[in-house]
């Protein structure tokens, strides 16, 4: 593709994956409902309550910090850049080769760190609370995530995501043992991450038992807005990362411009899936003490250590 | 690097499974869970013998995959599952020392085992070092399950779990033992558990429970 | 001498001793503290600033090296400076540039004294500096030794303290040890022939076994001054104790000269380098990173967190260090040189972060007095440059994109990733658990600075202050300026800085980065090949800055940008009170949950029917009991029984002159 071509497509990629993040949250929370047997408010009920937030006045809190205002543009800019490298319909445009691994975990990191400071900002025990359990989070899945992803750079021989999308996608069918313990343990981080049943219960009223929601408590409007966009946009982030690498086939590849329909086709299909199937998850597992998280995350982290060992030892 | 037949893919695949599995017991609190892990484990054993048979021909493997259907997937855990129902221990949590300590002693377990298996699979034509290296690996990760547990039935888990380690070890590195030879290991394992389950009723009688603890009491001091 | 024909080695010479006059002026005006901190402490910066340029020039220069007209008759001082030592020079430069700066504004309130200080400050940076351009074993000797003591007596500057003193005594003891340690290994370098310059030592050819202890010798020497484990104790006690800016530097440069002393004896005068010792480096490193963060958690005192910090850090660039030697060893000279950049990086990284760190500390510590973090609090509103430069330092040390942190670690991580060219099983299954540690340190470090930050700077003040605290002084805020935009350089940049220290490995190992890594420009960073791995931080921060942008327009565009400010939210409980906010122990309560076993723990809860209620709790190192105390009781022992040669008698002391002169009469017989 050529230069022009290439970043328009680019934008155009970012511009649709961020528009369409609400959507896939509205259904995983519809396949949810649905699983409850409850009708449900609706796969288009994020928009509406996009819309209803960014209608409102911001409240803020008379200490409130620059700091504190800032984070939400900060946040949304992560989101919005790591699905925009994230080779989700093609693998050859032209940021691509920022999409490297340890690079987007470590922007995952840094929107973390944000949005931990702001919740320590207002100076309330709920800010506090949040935050310091979002870090003890935080710790552990950082590693697992970032051992996880090792395992398919090893074997892709690559740390940069569109390469390693390439590499797997069009080999022939190879059975990676080390890159099934390698998906377990990126499920189980995409979990904790993303503030899903069993680590944490997105929608809990209780303050005592919120994770992620506590830091943003202090949060209303346009803020709140942007915050809800962007874990939207991180739970559609991570879904795309581990359909690249652990389902990459249908992504369209260097210069094929007739793929790109077919990729588009594939991908949703993959989402839809792959919300379903979150859903389904939410739906048969209790959530758990906030103690116990982490061990499940220890687990996560020693199972991918463990992948990629098992690399190491079995296919090399 | 060129990729393997498909057929030792399905093995090493199999061997990574039962790695999995041989972890999943090390930090299993449930004794229910444990004893449903172990028929997975068994029914990871029957693939990876018939993925065996099937590549190297050999008739006898596919009785042995049967026979280790038989015993391992349906007779023993129904046997545990009637033994935990009859002692009233179907529903124990069992607190386990320090999860993340076990967890790093079983990989360097896991390291050590795999250099164990270099030299021999450097001698010997069939034998692939990473299955050989995975078998030795899980037999001393029961092991080690035996050593960090509480309740006695969880220790003779860890005991069948040795038993399936050496099993896969014969099967996949030297495809099959001697049917005799088989035969008497299969036995040897029914007779002790059935052995160990009258043990269990003893020692519950004496003790009130089957926390193994009581039975340091047992010292001349 | 013409301005044309100038070695690097002559101006960097030149340079040191200038520092050294300035310290000397600094006696000379003893009675007029504002001439000293007006005059004396920016010229040191302007020298500082020089420095760095003549480091960065030598690093793209052939070596160049002088001989002094001082030191012994027969043992002239000979002086050397090559693109390692360059590189070294410009950190030393660069980071003092900004503290110097910095003390300027800091040592203002400090009337008493600054004679003595300003030339132990300045005796120190020569000597540090002396240290990098030394090419024989007996200056280095000369120039290690007066950088511990100068830098004993900065540590003891407020000697008023008991606490302090012991501080100073432990750091002097320690570096003592370690200094006996790297004597010992010139001696086993220098193989019995030959002067003691680095040639000879270079020259000296060394079968494997003396070689190996020579490097153990080395390696514990450095690592001692280095705060390796497990000769660390020193670093917790000795950095707290001196004055911000002197742990600034003791931090940020001192335990750098350590790892370019690690450098230059391994790779350059020992040369021919065993993987084995690169696993040997590799684990320590691993297990110091580790280590270090965990008791960083745990504190409530900020320099002290800062030192452990340092530990932790010192531990990544071993990590690197030692993946570089396992590569080279094992006879794969372009990941070794990849593991090397890494660990050079990492240690320009942190001497620009740590720096910045220390001096945010020194300037909270001059505004309000506080060092416990528990005091602490809403400092952002009062302090906001120091604040925002501080956060600038807690993203950098975080490993944090687009900043430097991150850089230095992706480095490390992609040279760990080319564990598969090993053959040895046991080592490439060790690098991927170590690459697994050092995720988890950064993991951890990114939790500690968030409960640094948003203690000290956010939140609510918690406990009542005498007056208003003021930001920092405008000398104060130019030094940390620089570091900041240092940080900032080095992240964004980080191409330029690759390409030289591509030249520094070049000259050492005679090995450099493949062709294709450095051909990519100065936006992506390659390392190996951009199929493998590239990384654009100037993108992330355009995008990330554009998004920010283009949103606060839009909305603002769609629907409105109103705003009112309110109460927070207090769940239906009115009487809210500072108290009432995490504190930094309660932020470290889930790291001392589950990693429990590896502290020894004191704690002293009230009783719940107690009236005056007080909460203490005491973090302990396990080395104390394990290691310090039985060798101090194990010398105690020994003194004791040598103490009875001391009879107190004459007569006695008389008889051991004489059994002395027989001795000798014999022995000359």
């Amino acid at each position: 593709m050529n230069v022009a071509s290439g970043i328009i497509f680019q934008v155009l990629q970012s511009v649709l994956v961020v528009l369409i993040a609400p959507l896939m949250l509205g259904w995983v929370n519809q396949c949810r409902a649905w699983l409850q047997n409850k009708s449900g408010a609706g796969i288009w009920q994020p928009y509406k309550v996009l819309n209803k937030l960014f209608h409102k006045d911001a409240v803020l809190a008379h200490d409130a910090s620059a700091l504190f205002r800032a984070t939400p543009y900060i946040l949304f800019g992560c989101m919005w850049l790591a699905v925009g490298i994230v080779p989700v319909l093609a693998t050859d445009l032209p940021f691509a080769p920022a999409a490297d691994v340890i690079a987007l975990v470590g922007l995952f990191a840094l929107a973390r760190v944000f949005i931990a400071l702001a919740g320590m900002d207002v100076g309330t025990s709920f800010g506090t609370l949040g935050a310091r359990r979002e870090m003890m989070i935080g710790f552990l899945a950082e590693p697992a995530m970032l051992m996880a992803l090792f395992t398919a750079s090893l074997i892709s021989h690559s740390t940069s995501l569109p390469t390693i999308v390439e590499t797997l996608g069009q080999r022939e069918f190879v059975i990676y043992p080390s890159m099934a313990f390698a998906a377990i343990a990126f499920l189980m981080v995409l979990l904790a991450e993303n503030a899903r049943i069993p680590i944490d219960n997105p929608a809990t009223h209780l303050e005592l038992t919120m994770i992620h929601e506590a830091m943003i408590l202090e949060y209303s409007a346009r803020h709140l807005a942007l915050i809800e966009w962007a874990s939207s946009l991180k739970l559609t982030a991570y879904i795309t990362i581990g359909i690249a690498m652990f389902l990459p086939w249908g992504i369209a590849h260097a210069g094929d411009w007739i793929g790109l329909p077919i990729a588009l086709g594939v991908l949703v299909v993959k989402l839809a899936l792959a919300g379903a199937g979150l859903a389904l998850l939410e739906t048969v597992s209790a959530k758990m003490r906030i103690f116990r998280a982490p061990e499940f995350l220890g687990t996560a982290f020693l199972l991918a250590t463990l992948g990629m060992l098992t690399h190491f030892l079995l296919e090399t | 690097m060129p990729s393997l037949p498909l057929t030792s893919q399905l093995i090493n695949l199999c061997a990574a499974l039962l790695l999995l599995l041989a972890f999943a017991m090390l930090t299993q609190r449930r004794i229910l869970s444990l004893i449903n892990l172990f028929a997975l484990q068994g029914f990871v054993l029957v693939l990876s013998t018939l993925v065996v048979a099937y590549s190297t021909r050999q008739t006898e493997l596919y009785v042995s995959a049967l026979i280790t259907l038989a015993l391992k997937v349906l007779f023993l855990p129904w046997v545990l599952h009637r033994l935990i129902r009859a002692l009233n221990v179907r529903w124990d949590v069992e607190t386990l020392i320090n999860i993340p300590a076990t967890m790093l002693i079983g990989i360097v377990l896991v390291i050590f085992a795999f250099n164990l298996a270099t030299p021999i699979s450097q001698i010997a034509g069939t034998i692939t070092k990473s299955t050989l290296g995975i078998a030795t690996a899980s037999i001393l990760l029961a092991f080690l399950m035996m050593i960090t547990r509480r309740k006695a039935v969880s220790q003779v888990i860890g005991f069948l779990a040795m038993e399936n380690g050496l099993f896969f070890a014969a099967t996949s590195a030297t495809y099959g033992m001697p049917m005799v030879v088989e035969l008497g290991i299969a036995l040897d394992v029914l007779v002790g558990t059935l052995v160990f389950g009258v043990f269990f009723f003893h020692i519950r009688e004496t003790f009130e429970s089957l926390d193994i603890h009581h039975l340091e009491k047992l010292k001349e001091r | 001498m013409d301005f044309w024909s100038l070695q690097p080695i002559e101006a960097a010479v030149t340079l040191s001793v200038i520092w050294i006059g300035l310290g000397v002026l600094g006696l000379a005006f003893a009675r007029t503290p504002r001439a000293i901190v007006d005059l004396l402490f920016p010229a040191g910066a302007a020298v500082a600033l020089a420095l760095a340029l003549t480091g960065l020039w030598a690093m793209s220069a052939p070596a160049s090296t002088a001989i002094l007209p001082a030191g012994l008759p027969d043992l002239p001082f000979h002086v050397r400076l090559d693109p390692l030592s360059g590189f070294f020079l410009l950190l030393l430069g660069g980071v003092s540039f900004g503290i110097s700066l910095f003390s300027s504004g800091y040592f203002r309130v400090h009337a008493q004294g600054l004679g003595l200080l300003c030339v132990q400050y300045h005796v120190f940076l020569a000597s540090m500096a002396f240290v990098l351009i030394a090419d024989d074993a007996y200056l280095f000797m000369v120039t290690w030794e007066s950088m511990a003591l100068s830098s004993y007596f900065l540590v003891t500057t407020e000697h008023h303290s008991e606490q302090n003193r012991k501080a100073g005594f432990i750091y002097l003891l320690i570096a003592h040890l370690g200094a006996i340690s790297i004597l010992l290994s010139f001696g086993v370098l220098h193989g019995g022939h030959g002067d003691y310059t680095f040639d000879a030592l270079r020259q000296a050819e060394l079968n494997g076994f003396w070689a190996t202890i020579a490097f153990l010798l080395a390696f514990f020497g450095f690592g001692a001054k280095a705060g390796m484990l497990p000769l660390h104790a020193w670093l917790p006690e000795a950095h707290p104790a001196a004055p911000s800016p002197v742990s600034a530097l003791m931090s940020g440069v001192m335990l750098k000269t350590a790892i370019y002393g690690m450098i230059r004896v391994i790779y350059d005068l020992i040369g021919d380098i065993h993987w084995e010792w690169g696993l040997t480096v590799l684990l320590f490193g691993a297990a110091t990173s580790l280590f270090g963060v965990l008791f960083a958690l745990m504190q409530h005192d900020l320099k002290r967190l800062l030192a452990y910090h340092s530990v932790e850090n010192i531990g990544i660039i071993l990590i690197g260090i030692g993946l570089s030697m396992v590569f080279i060893g094992s006879g794969h000279p372009v990941a070794g040189v990849l593991g090397l950049i890494a660990g050079l990086y990492h240690t320009l990284n942190h001497a620009v972060f740590k720096a910045l760190l220390f001096l945010g500390a020194g300037a909270i510590l001059n505004s309000t007095g506080l060092r416990n973090l528990n005091e602490m609090g809403g400092l952002i509103r009062y302090m906001p440059h120091t604040a925002f430069y501080f956060l600038v330092g807690a993203l950098a040390i975080s490993a944090l994109p687009p900043l430097n942190g991150f850089v230095s670690e992706w480095l490390t991580f992609q040279a760990s990733l080319q564990a598969p060219l090993l053959e040895s099983s046991v080592v490439r299954s060790i690098v991927p658990i170590v690459a697994a540690v050092l995720a988890l340190s950064g993991a951890l470090t990114g939790m500690c600075f968030v409960k640094v930050y948003g203690v000290a700077f956010l939140g609510q003040h918690r406990h009542q202050l005498a007056e208003r605290p003021r930001d920092a002084s405008g000398w104060e805020r130019a030094g940390m300026l620089w570091l900041a935009l240092g940080c900032l350089a080095l992240g964004l940049l980080p191409v330029l800085m690759i390409g030289q220290l591509n030249s520094v490995s070049q000259a050492l190992i005679h090995a450099s980065l493949s062709n294709e890594a450095m051909a990519s420009g100065w936006l992506w960073l390659v390392p190996t090949s951009s199929q493998q791995a590239s990384y654009s931080p100037v993108v992330f921060l355009l995008v990330i800055a554009a998004v920010f942008g283009l949103t606060y327009l839009v909305v603002r565009q769609i629907y409105h940008g109103r705003l009112r400010r309110s109460d927070p939210w207090d769940c239906g409980f009115p009487e809210q009170t500072p108290r009432m906010e995490d504190t930094a122990d309660g932020f470290g309560q889930p790291i001392r949950h589950i990693f429990a076993p590896i502290f020894q723990i004191h704690r002293e809860i009230p009783r719940p029917d107690d009236p005056a209620p007080v909460f203490r709790q005491e973090v302990e190192d396990r080395h104390w009991q394990w290691m310090y105390l039985p060798i101090a009781r194990f010398a105690d022992f020994l003194s004791g029984h040598f103490g009875k040669l001391q009879q107190g008698r004459i007569s006695v002391y008389l008889l051991y002159s004489f059994v002395t002169l027989i001795a000798l009469l014999v022995f000359v017989q």
